[in-house]
């Protein structure tokens, strides 16, 4: 139990061993242990970062979903009038050209009719002469009474 | 296992008498045979034991931690590193809930206190007779394990820290500041007939304050460790009064060892935490 020179060889080894800790000990471990928590704190950030981000890629991708079906109904919607459309234009078109056809065909038959009556005539007022050829060839002679004929072929 | 030729009071005292090596003042430099020749070399002595288990116990833990400190990345830790790591970040806690003023030497001392401190007392845990028996075996004759029974151990510790709280008083406030300090307070008077007597009184009260310090942080430790060395002494004499008491003397070693951890911790911790205070009042303007 006596105080001696170990006090002073004690005190020197204290002094010696703070020197070693704060020199070499210290400064390594707490730097590393200051960067880790900053490492942990950024990969924290980093993680809700990442989470808000797909919470609005999510977001985005909704509204474009939205966006794309809006268009693909307009889309259908505009086809489906387009195809109104041509049908009507169609049925126009065909009931003009039935329209037409019809005209051509009645215009052929008056036509017809008209080359019919035209030769009808011309055979009536030769059946008519030769009729009345045939009725006068026993009374009187065709050339005497050639402008008479003619003149009533006129009429018809 | 004390020898049957030996009483017990002879076996507790050469538990507690160091190996000592110094200048004999009859036979000049040696290894005292006696705690009688001990005491006679007086100050020019050393004890061997309490040096070699000291300095081997903080070789250690200098080693282990600048193991530590020179693999420390911020990356995953491994084992070793968590473990000085854990106690780093314990007693960077503890200095900054303790030490308000910047000093990037508190906390490395505080370390090297709580860590040293720490093993040294953890010696009191290996059975008393143990190191002593091997040690015997191998021609030392004295052999005290445990360095924190040592008053020169824990005074050396008390006083480097004394040095430090003188150091920075004077350093953060200057001589007159400190002085001021020791002679201003507690009684204040602007009177210059009692000024002299105010002075006398606050520099002894404040002169108790300073010196009671180191002296009570040396002798807590020391107080502490001491007796309970000594009751591990006691109890391991029972083992050779008969297997009654041998037995119970068992139980009682394991109830006081498991007892001692706790006091082992507490005492490092508060020799850790007490210097981080008084370092703290040294920074301070006013305490």
């Amino acid at each position: 139990m006596n105080i001696n020179l170990t006090l002073i060889a004690q005190l020197v080894s204290f002094a010696v061993f703070v020197w070693f800790t704060m020199k070499f000990v210290w400064p390594p471990l707490v730097k590393a242990m200051d960067e880790r928590k900053a490492k942990i704190a950024d990969g924290l950030a980093a993680a809700e970062r990442g989470q808000h981000e797909q919470e609005l890629a999510r977001e985005r991708a909704k509204e474009y979903l939205q966006e794309a079906k809006q268009q693909a109904a307009e889309i259908t919607a505009k086809a489906e009038k387009q195809a109104a459309l041509i049908v009507e234009e169609a049925k126009t078109k065909a009931q003009e050209e039935g329209a037409r056809q019809l005209a051509a065909a009645q215009a052929e038959i008056e036509q017809e009719v008209n080359r019919a009556r035209e030769e009808l005539r011309s055979r009536v007022a030769e059946l008519a002469v030769a009729g009345a050829e045939k009725i006068l060839r026993r009374e009187i002679d065709a050339d005497a009474h050639k402008d008479i004929v003619e003149a009533v072929a006129k009429q018809i | 296992m004390a020898g049957n030729e030996i009483t017990s009071a002879e076996y507790i005292k050469h538990h507690l008498t160091n190996l000592t090596f110094g200048n004999h003042p009859d036979h000049g430099w040696m290894l005292a045979h006696t705690a009688e020749e001990a005491k006679e070399m007086g100050f020019w002595a050393i004890h061997v034991d309490t040096l070699f288990w000291s300095l081997s116990l903080a070789s250690l833990f200098a080693f282990y931690f600048y193991k530590a400190a020179k693999k420390a990345s911020a990356g995953v830790p491994s084992g070793l590193q968590n473990f000085v790591e854990m106690i780093v970040e314990f007693v960077d806690e503890s200095v900054r809930g303790s030490f308000s003023a910047k000093n990037d030497l508190v906390a490395p001392l505080a370390l090297t206190i709580f860590a040293w401190v720490f093993l040294m007392n953890l010696m009191d845990l290996v059975p008393v007779d143990l190191i002593p028996w091997i040690s015997s075996a191998l021609g030392i004759h004295y052999m005290k394990v445990v360095p924190s029974t040592d008053p020169n151990v824990t005074f050396a510790m008390a006083f480097g820290v004394f040095f430090l709280i003188i150091f920075y008083s004077i350093k953060m406030k200057g001589v007159g500041g400190f002085v001021g300090e020791l002679t201003g307070m507690p009684f204040q008077t602007n009177n210059l007939l009692l000024k002299p007597f105010t002075t006398v009184i606050n520099l002894i009260l404040e002169g108790v304050n300073l010196l009671a310090k180191p002296i009570s942080l040396s002798l807590r430790l020391f107080g502490n460790m001491y007796a309970g060395e000594m009751i591990f002494i006691l109890i391991s004499l029972m083992y050779g009064a008969g297997w009654v008491m041998g037995i119970f003397g068992g139980a009682l070693q394991l109830v006081w060892a498991i007892f001692h951890i706790l006091v082992i911790t507490l005492q490092a911790f508060i020799f850790m935490t007490l210097t981080i205070v008084y370092l703290d009042m040294a920074h301070a303007e006013h305490h």
